[in-house]
């Protein structure tokens, strides 16, 4: 009798006590996600409004036909592509580097070495990911650039070359890391399967387990080039501040992401047309790196379909 | 005297003489002595862990792929030493092809899977290629299916046609020997016995060894019976003897669903 009544009386209390915590724990999680989305929202308010506001004055068409970008200089001209450029050259070269080393290092560890060494190996270049980018921008600028100047003479004090092969070895680590993965994730049985028919260690490599994979590893090449896209301290530091719309990577160049940098550092005042070009610059990255990642999610969508 | 001997050699496809095998410490078979027939089916059963897919994986040398695993003794095919290191495994798997227990088709069109092993060891001429194509796939039961489809994804095939798309692939590279571990275990009744069908067939052509735990489908098929229990060979013979009167109590238990 008294032990039912015990039951009857706690079990309400419990309950409600029970209930408020649940309550508290699940808004002080949507309280969490709201802060990160609405700063996301934020930024992106922020970035359309000083956006609006460059393009008053200047007019579309020179912001995307105009070859020379001179915001700083008493004849003003705004013409993205200088900048464009210099991203894109020092992004290729560093892709040039990262991709081809980057998948070697993967197969390798993947399928050739032994699971110790991939063990040690594997967490040893998430660590390489995770050393600062300015002591690479040093790198590029005093060890790597004088370095290939006494190779190539020409070679000028700021160029793409030297920060680009950095920003190579920058994001080696990623592609290495990422197309590791999704190596490691081809089933066993398609490997047995290959090798049931006869094939040799590098045609199942390459017939078969690198075609598997190739989704995985063709999303973790556009997630690195998007992260060489935004990377900024190596180019600000080793490139130069010269816009120019050239392919020469023995040359001074200046990215996007350089001359945002330059910019603020700079004590130009709020609303100014100056001011409104790191805006106007910063969109044109942001959509590029957004673009970039979209399409490296969706491909690996896809393609995790394959092995459901 | 001579026509006896050549009787005899063709007769003999498979001779296993004093097979043991271990990973790392643990035997995972026990001095196996056993001849298999040639273009006939022979099942191997037994309860699960006795090391079936373990014998199995002798004949391709798929074993070689586990680092813990040695294997000691003797096995000859067709009078040639298979085992050691000097036998070239990739002409062995060429001669020795294998269907698993989980259909395995690569992620490419039907086409590339069955195309894959000429590929690999060298052809080159496309109409070659394709008439191998078609004809694996007749040979598989497939042709008819896929023949309007053949540059499509295999993994977009049923189960049942995906193993038919296996065994095809097989085929392909001209084996004489087909290892087959439990090939329809995944499968729907209809596919099964689609798959049975398509052993009866193949057996005019092909040496098949197929591992299976379904009681009904050994006795269906095959022509002789091997029944493994903890590592050991405890009864081989014709299947009709194995599964109705059969010599050892271990057996007799498993066949008639006593334990296992
Ligand atoms: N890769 C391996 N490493 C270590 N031991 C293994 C390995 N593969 C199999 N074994 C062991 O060898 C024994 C035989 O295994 P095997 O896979 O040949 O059995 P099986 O008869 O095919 O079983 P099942 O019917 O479940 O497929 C088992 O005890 C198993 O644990
Ligand atoms: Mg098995």
């Amino acid at each position: 009798m008294s032990f039912a009544k015990t039951l009857e009386t706690e079990k309400p209390i419990r309950r409600v006590i029970q209930t408020v915590a649940e309550k508290l724990i699940e808004s002080l999680c949507f309280l969490c996600a709201a802060v990160s989305v609405l700063t996301t929202f934020g930024v992106v308010a922020i970035l359309c409004y000083e956006v609006a506001g460059f393009f008053t004055k200047v007019s579309f068409s020179e912001f995307f036909l105009s070859t020379e970008w001179t915001p700083l200089f008493y004849h003003k001209s705004f013409g993205i592509w200088p900048l464009v450029c210099g991203t894109l050259l020092i992004s290729f070269i560093a892709m040039c580097v990262a991709l081809p080393l980057g998948l070697l290092v993967a197969v390798y560890l993947s399928e050739f070495a032994h699971p110790k060494t991939r063990k040690v190996v594997k967490p040893i270049l998430e660590i390489l990911a995770g050393i600062p980018t300015i002591v690479y921008g040093y790198f590029a600028l005093l060890f790597v650039t004088p370095v290939l100047q006494s190779i190539i003479p020409t070679l000028e004090g700021f160029n793409a070359l030297a920060p680009g092969m950095v920003m190579g070895i920058m994001i080696l680590p990623m592609v290495a890391s990422l197309s590791e993965d999704a190596l490691y994730v081809v089933p066993r049985s398609l490997r047995e399967g290959s090798y049931a028919m006869g094939a040799t260690k590098l045609q199942v490599v390459f017939s078969v387990v690198f075609p598997a994979a190739i989704g995985g590893i063709t999303a973790s090449c556009i997630l690195a080039l998007s992260r060489a896209v935004g990377e900024t301290m190596i180019v600000a530091i080793a490139a130069g501040q010269q816009p120019a719309l050239h392919f020469n990577p023995l040359k001074a160049i200046e990215a996007m992401t350089a001359y945002i940098v330059q910019v603020s550092l700079g004590d130009t005042p709020h609303g100014t047309i100056e001011y409104q070009t790191i805006f106007a610059v910063g969109a044109v990255l942001f959509v590029m790196t957004l673009v970039l990642n979209m399409v490296s999610l969706r491909i690996r969508e896809r393609y995790q379909r394959m092995f459901g | 005297m001579v026509t006896a001997q050549t009787q005899e050699a063709h007769e003999l496809c498979i001779s296993v003489k004093n097979l043991s095998v271990f990973y790392g410490d643990n035997q995972a078979l026990f001095d196996i002595s056993m001849d298999i027939p040639e273009k006939e089916v022979t099942a191997l059963i037994g309860p699960s862990g006795c090391g079936k897919s373990t014998f199995l994986r002798c004949f391709n040398r798929m074993n070689d792929l586990i680092p813990s695993a040695r294997v000691e003794g003797e096995i000859l095919l067709k009078g040639n030493q298979i085992l050691g290191n000097s036998v070239d495994v990739v002409t062995l798997r060429k001669r020795v092809g294998m269907v698993f227990q989980r259909s395995n088709p690569f992620p490419k069109s039907i086409f590339e899977n069955v195309a894959y092993g000429p590929k690999i060891h060298g052809l080159r001429d496309r109409n070659k290629i394709e008439e191998i194509v078609e004809d694996s796939l007749k040979k598989a039961d497939l042709w008819n299916e896929v023949k309007d489809r053949l540059h499509t994804s295999g993994i977009g095939l049923s189960g049942g046609q995906q193993q038919r798309l296996c065994i095809a692939r097989a085929l392909a590279v001209e084996p004489q020997i087909l290892l087959m571990d439990e090939p329809a275990s995944a499968l729907d009744p209809r596919s099964t016995s689609k798959i049975e069908e398509l052993i009866g067939v193949l057996k005019e052509n092909y040496t098949i060894v197929i591992v299976t735990h379904n009681m009904q489908q050994a006795a269906r098929v095959s022509q002789k019976t091997a029944f493994f229990y903890e590592g050991y060979l405890i009864e081989y013979g014709e299947t009709e003897q194995v599964f109705q009167n059969p010599n050892e109590k271990q057996t007799e238990d498993y066949v008639t669903g006593r334990f296992g």
